[in-house]
């Protein structure tokens, strides 16, 4: 790890302001950020912290939307998301372990992206509105491919907002070393139609899987997509599964989070 | 009944009590005043020629005190090899230098070029960011079988080939065993790998050297399983050193697996650098420089065929096998493929005649050398694969064709074609202990119900032997071991009674200081916890060549009940002279001597306190004190052997297999600390179903290391085992040492691998997927479903 300068803010203003000096990079639970920096592959100058803003911290339910603050953390999502969103708390669950889930926030998993990250499944899954410190940003326009968001330089996420849908549930399998998503599938049901989010599997990102959207909107069970399989074009191939895996897992992980949506 | 702390007694580990509280005192903690701190720059290419190094920016930055390169190490010798083979055609093995810093090419990822030291470890490492090299990449070697082709790039420059070695073993038996192929009833083969791995020891390497001026003077604190044998090869080979000037201390070692055996050149480094420096020099390995520094396991691939006649007894065995030796020779490993693999090929069985082939290849990666079993678990893996598939074919049970073969309890000891003699074993026995542990007869039922939820449920079994304890020094010599293979100890009373023992065998988990303690407290008839175990310190404890190959207990437990017999021996003539009758006539029992057939007595301490305050005491005969040093060589290796089963349920939409069930009944003769046994089984059954089915360190073509984090290399957690059923109620005590003990270190990770693809062919198979007769280790859920689609 380099040198850098540390700063913790009380308001978004503050951390905005903050944001806009020389290499200055948001800090959330730190659980991506400090190992790169450890690695030295990542060395800002100055690092902000966003968890010490009360405005950024906290689960609350504004109508028919789950509102999550962007420095709140799995464990935190996991408890009070229990109630409202039970297939969202159980994803929050399942994202690494105790420790991980201390520490790391929705807000940080969102803006890193990772292809095979857990939340950005959720957020597409629902169709969630990522709101920042300047503008609100649908799900659909937010994700950019790997590791890219429509972020700007210096914008931070302050809340993300989730449609609460009828039915919900996330179907995770784990890359066996990092326990990430080697596939996983979020599946959302809604008088609307039903949202499909598969993440882990695609050289592009999170991803939305229109074939079984549609095919489960008319009939939301596993079986009406027992016949439907993703394409394994672009899909990532790597030590721990080939493409062609990863899109039989889509399949797979999509029947099963429809059957455990119920 | 055992007594609370004697042998048999599951005594709990006295050495927990600093461990589990976090007070170990490992070689991290240790941090000498004025200690400096090197970072070594390594290789990022696999195979290079260094054309220039300019390390002037870095010299002139903050808190650096020098830069080293190959040039400062002009006068020292390379990092020696522990081990020479002799090739098949009677030639010595290609031994190429090994430099503490690389001389004119890197070799691997990893590969150290530079070494910054600096006042502090961030001021090292900035340095060696402004340090340049200029490289010219070649074209590495990866592939063990391209690199043996005729117009492979060498690793060595100033080899012939990239071939360390092609032995055969026994040569001579080569054309009996490939007639009895010629007339064979049935052939089974089976082609496979065994894949490499990277020990990952809790506590990553460390070394601290430290110099005393005034004294000329050398201590290397290091985090090693033979500190002796560090002294040795450093001292003697690498930095000429005498013995009198060197002290290596290996305090708390937090896992070695025998990632920790050998000389490093950090060592060698931290040792020579604080002379020039004449300041302490320190060395902390990160994580991810353990990955690409210490050491590698297994990695090699084998073809095997056996034959049988026409009522399924296995008349011959033959294998061909390239064995990785990476970029150098690491200290023991040109003994693994061959003393250590080739001479355990005969397994549990009778089969007459075997011809092993194995060569040592030169690749550009991590050096590759012993891992908990090293080379026997090689070895298990394709003879209990190949008889399942030899069951499998012929349509037969492969617990009957095992139990066909098996030597019978009735032949022991029994000489096997490929050079060892078994002493002791019965084959059968741990074979039925492990079916009725595992309930085998209820395997159906429970089939049929994993059936009902789409999941196919596999029953896999192994059968292995092992050989500890390698011995004796005099045969192990002319195997080409450049080492002795004896154990040390010296049993110190003191005055009042109570004992310092000091062995030569070196804990790094195992739980020593609690299990030589129970050897010694029942020997004696005393409180074990009057004696205190010391190890790790080259200056207190005698020459004792480490721990590793199961042989401490067996190996150092019995130097301890040499030493204490002689100790036992003097205090019986002091209790004779005390107690006015002849030392032939005295008893020791509950730490009481008396006279036989009389009430006379007096106790241990009575004994002790005579031998230090001599007045009544038979000075013309007897030396006063009571310390005795013993030297043990064993004259054959122990083998341990057992049975392990493993129930699988296999998800064959995902290819996931859950281990539901493991049962390991092994016979490793007499039971000293059936805790310790059963926490050291479930340790090896741990890394054994880790290799089985998580963990694997890849190279890519360039030789980048693939799995060179745990983002990507799999190591077993808690919840990929379900529980283990661990049994040694099986003893047929080992015939040559005191305590009639073969040890038990090895056994799970030697025996389960094989258990566990067993169980998963088995389960495909029972499904109809018949095609699939083989799958590579580990057996990721992408292989399988890839098996099982393919
Ligand atoms: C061992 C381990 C296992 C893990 N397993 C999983 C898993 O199974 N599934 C999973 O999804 N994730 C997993 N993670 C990742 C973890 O869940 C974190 O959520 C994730 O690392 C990022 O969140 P963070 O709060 O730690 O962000 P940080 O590390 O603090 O920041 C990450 C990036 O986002 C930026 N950032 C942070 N907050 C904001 C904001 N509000 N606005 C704009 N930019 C911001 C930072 O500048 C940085 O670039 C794992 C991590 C570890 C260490």
């Amino acid at each position: 790890m380099y040198n850098f300068d540390f700063v913790k803010p009380g308001s978004v203003a503050d951390a905005v302001a903050a944001l806009a000096g020389e290499d200055a990079q948001p800090l959330s639970g730190g659980q991506t950020l400090i190992p790169s920096m450890k690695a030295r592959l990542n060395a800002p100058e100055t690092l902000v912290s966003l968890t010490g803003i009360p405005d950024l911290v906290g689960v609350c339910r504004e109508g028919d939307a789950l509102v999550i603050g962007a420095a709140t953390t799995h464990a935190q999502v996991a408890r009070d998301a229990a109630a409202d969103f039970p297939g969202l708390a159980a994803l929050a669950g399942q994202i690494g372990d105790p420790a991980v889930r201390n520490r790391g926030t929705i807000g940080g998993s969102l803006a890193n992206n990772d292809p095979s990250a857990c939340y950005p499944a959720a957020a597409l899954g629902t169709g969630a509105t990522i709101v920042t410190d300047r503008r609100e940003i649908g799900a659909d326009d937010y994700f950019q491919g790997m590791f890219a968001t429509s972020l700007e330089e210096g914008e931070i996420i302050t809340s993300v907002r989730l449609p609460i849908p009828q039915a919900s549930a996330y179907a995770k399998f784990v890359q066996p070393a990092s326990r990430f998503a080697l596939t996983a599938a979020f599946v959302a049901r809604y008088a609307s139609g039903v949202r499909v989010a598969i993440t882990g599997a695609s050289e592009n990102g999170v991803f939305r899987w229109a074939e079984a959207e549609a095919a489960l909107s008319s009939d939301f069970r596993a079986d009406a997509i027992s016949g439907l399989s993703a394409s394994a074009h672009e899909m990532i191939a790597d030590l721990h599964g080939t493409a062609a895996y990863r899109a039989h897992l889509v399949g797979v992980m999509t029947r099963r989070a429809v059957a455990a949506a119920g | 009944m055992p007594k609370d702390d004697g042998i048999g007694a599951s005594t709990k580990r006295r050495e927990d009590t600093r461990f589990l509280t976090g007070n170990g005192k490992y070689t991290d903690d240790i941090n000498l005043r004025g200690q400096t701190h090197v970072h070594f720059l390594r290789s990022d290419v696999a195979h290079g020629r260094i054309k220039g190094i300019d390390s002037s920016a870095a010299e002139a930055m903050d808190g650096v005190l020098r830069v080293f390169t190959a040039a400062d190490f002009d006068s020292a010798g390379g990092i020696p090899c522990g081990w020479q083979v002799t090739d098949k055609h009677g030639q010595a093995m290609q031994e190429p230098k090994h430099p503490i810093l690389a001389e004119g090419k890197v070799r691997h990822v990893g590969d150290p070029i530079c070494a910054v030291v600096a006042e502090t470890y961030a001021q090292a490492r900035d340095a060696a960011e402004a340090i340049e090299v200029d490289i010219e990449e070649l074209e590495p070697v990866i592939d063990m079988k391209a690199a043996l082709g005729a117009d492979a790039p060498k690793v060595h420059d100033d080899l012939t080939s990239n071939l360390c070695y092609d032995w055969g073993f026994v040569e001579e038996n080569k054309d009996a065993v490939n007639a009895a192929f010629d007339s064979a009833a049935h052939v089974v083969s089976l082609e496979l790998t065994n894949n490499r791995l990277v020990a990952n020891p809790m506590e990553p390497r460390v070394a601290v050297g430290d110099y005393d001026p005034w004294g000329d003077s050398h201590t290397l604190y290091t985090t090693s399983q033979n500190p002796h044998v560090i002294r040795l090869l450093m001292g003697a080979f690498v930095l000429n050193i005498p013995e009198h000037k060197l002290r290596v201390v290996a305090p708390d070692v937090g896992g070695g697996f025998g990632s920790k055996i050998y000389h490093y050149a950090e060592e060698a480094f931290c040792t020579h650098a604080a002379k020039v420096l004449k300041r302490p020099v320190k060395w902390t390995s990160s994580r991810s420089e353990a990955f690409i520094s210490d050491a590698h396991g297994r990695d090699h691939k084998t073809k095997i065929e056996l034959a049988l006649d026409a009522d399924h007894n296995f008349t011959a065995l033959r294998t061909e096998t390239y064995a990785n030796m990476g970029a150098y020779l690491s200290t023991f490993a040109p003994s693994i493929p061959t003393w250590l693999h080739g001479t355990l090929m005969a397994g549990n069985y009778k089969t007459p005649l075997i011809y092993v082939n194995v060569k040592a290849v030169f690749t550009n990666t991590v050096p590759v050398d012993a891992y908990r079993g090293a080379g026997r678990p090689e070895a298990t893996f394709q003879i209990e694969r190949l008889v399942d598939k030899a069951a499998r074919e012929l349509g037969v049970d492969p617990i009957e064709l095992r139990r066909k073969n098996f030597i019978k309890p009735e032949e022991f000891p029994y000489q096997t074609p490929v050079a060892v003699v078994y002493d002791t074993g019965n084959y059968h026995a741990t074979m039925d202990k492990m079916l009725e542990l595992s309930d085998y007869a209820g395997f159906e039922a429970r089939r049929a119900e994993s059936a009902k939820h789409g999941k196919l449920r596999g029953f896999g079994i192994a059968h292995y032997i092992e050989a500890c304890g390698i011995a004796p020094s005099n045969l192990v010599g002319q195997l080409g071991a450049r080492a002795g293979l004896y154990e040390s100890a010296s049993v110190r009373v003191n005055a009042t009674g109570s004992i310092s023992v000091y062995t030569g065998s070196h804990s790094h988990g195992q739980g020593h200081e609690t299990t030589f303690a129970q050897v010694v407290a029942d020997m004696i008839g005393v409180d074990a916890n009057s004696i205190e175990i010391h190890h790790g310190d080259t200056s207190n404890t005698p020459m004792g060549m480490g721990t590793y190959g199961s042989r401490s207990l067996a190996v150092g437990g019995s130097a301890i009940v040499k030493a204490t017999n002689k100790v036992i021996d003097k205090a019986k003539k002091i209790a004779a002279h005390l107690l006015e009758a002849a030392p032939e006539d005295i008893e020791l029992k509950d730490g009481k001597f008396s006279v036989a057939g009389t009430d006379k007595s007096v106790d241990w301490s009575g004994v002790t306190l005579a031998a230090y305050v001599p007045h009544n005491y038979p000075l013309e005969e007897l030396e006063p004190g009571l310390e005795e040093t013993a030297f043990y060589d064993p004259s054959n290796f122990t083998y341990p052997s057992g049975a392990y089963g493993c129930e699988i349920e296999l998800d064959p939409e995902t290819g996931k297999i859950d281990i539901l069930r493991f049962i390991a009944a092994d016979d490793f003769g007499n039971i000293v600390n059936p805790m310790i046994v059963e926490g050291q089984v479930h340790g090896g059954l741990a890394q054994g179903i880790g290799q089985a089915l998580l963990e694997n360190c890849v190279y890519d073509d360039q030789g980048q290391l693939l799995s060179g984090s745990y983002m990507d290399y799999t190591m077993p957690r808690a919840d990929d085992m379900r529980g283990f059923t661990v049994d040694h109620s099986c003893v047929t005590p080992c015939t040559h040492n005191p305590l009639g003990v073969k040890g038990c270190g090895e056994a799970g990770a030697i025996g389960s691998p094989p258990a566990v693809v067993n169980a998963a062919i088995d389960a495909l198979h029972r499904a109809g997927h018949t095609h699939v007769t083989h799958i590579d280790m580990p057996l990721t859920p992408s292989r399988v479903w890839a098996a099982i689609n393919g």
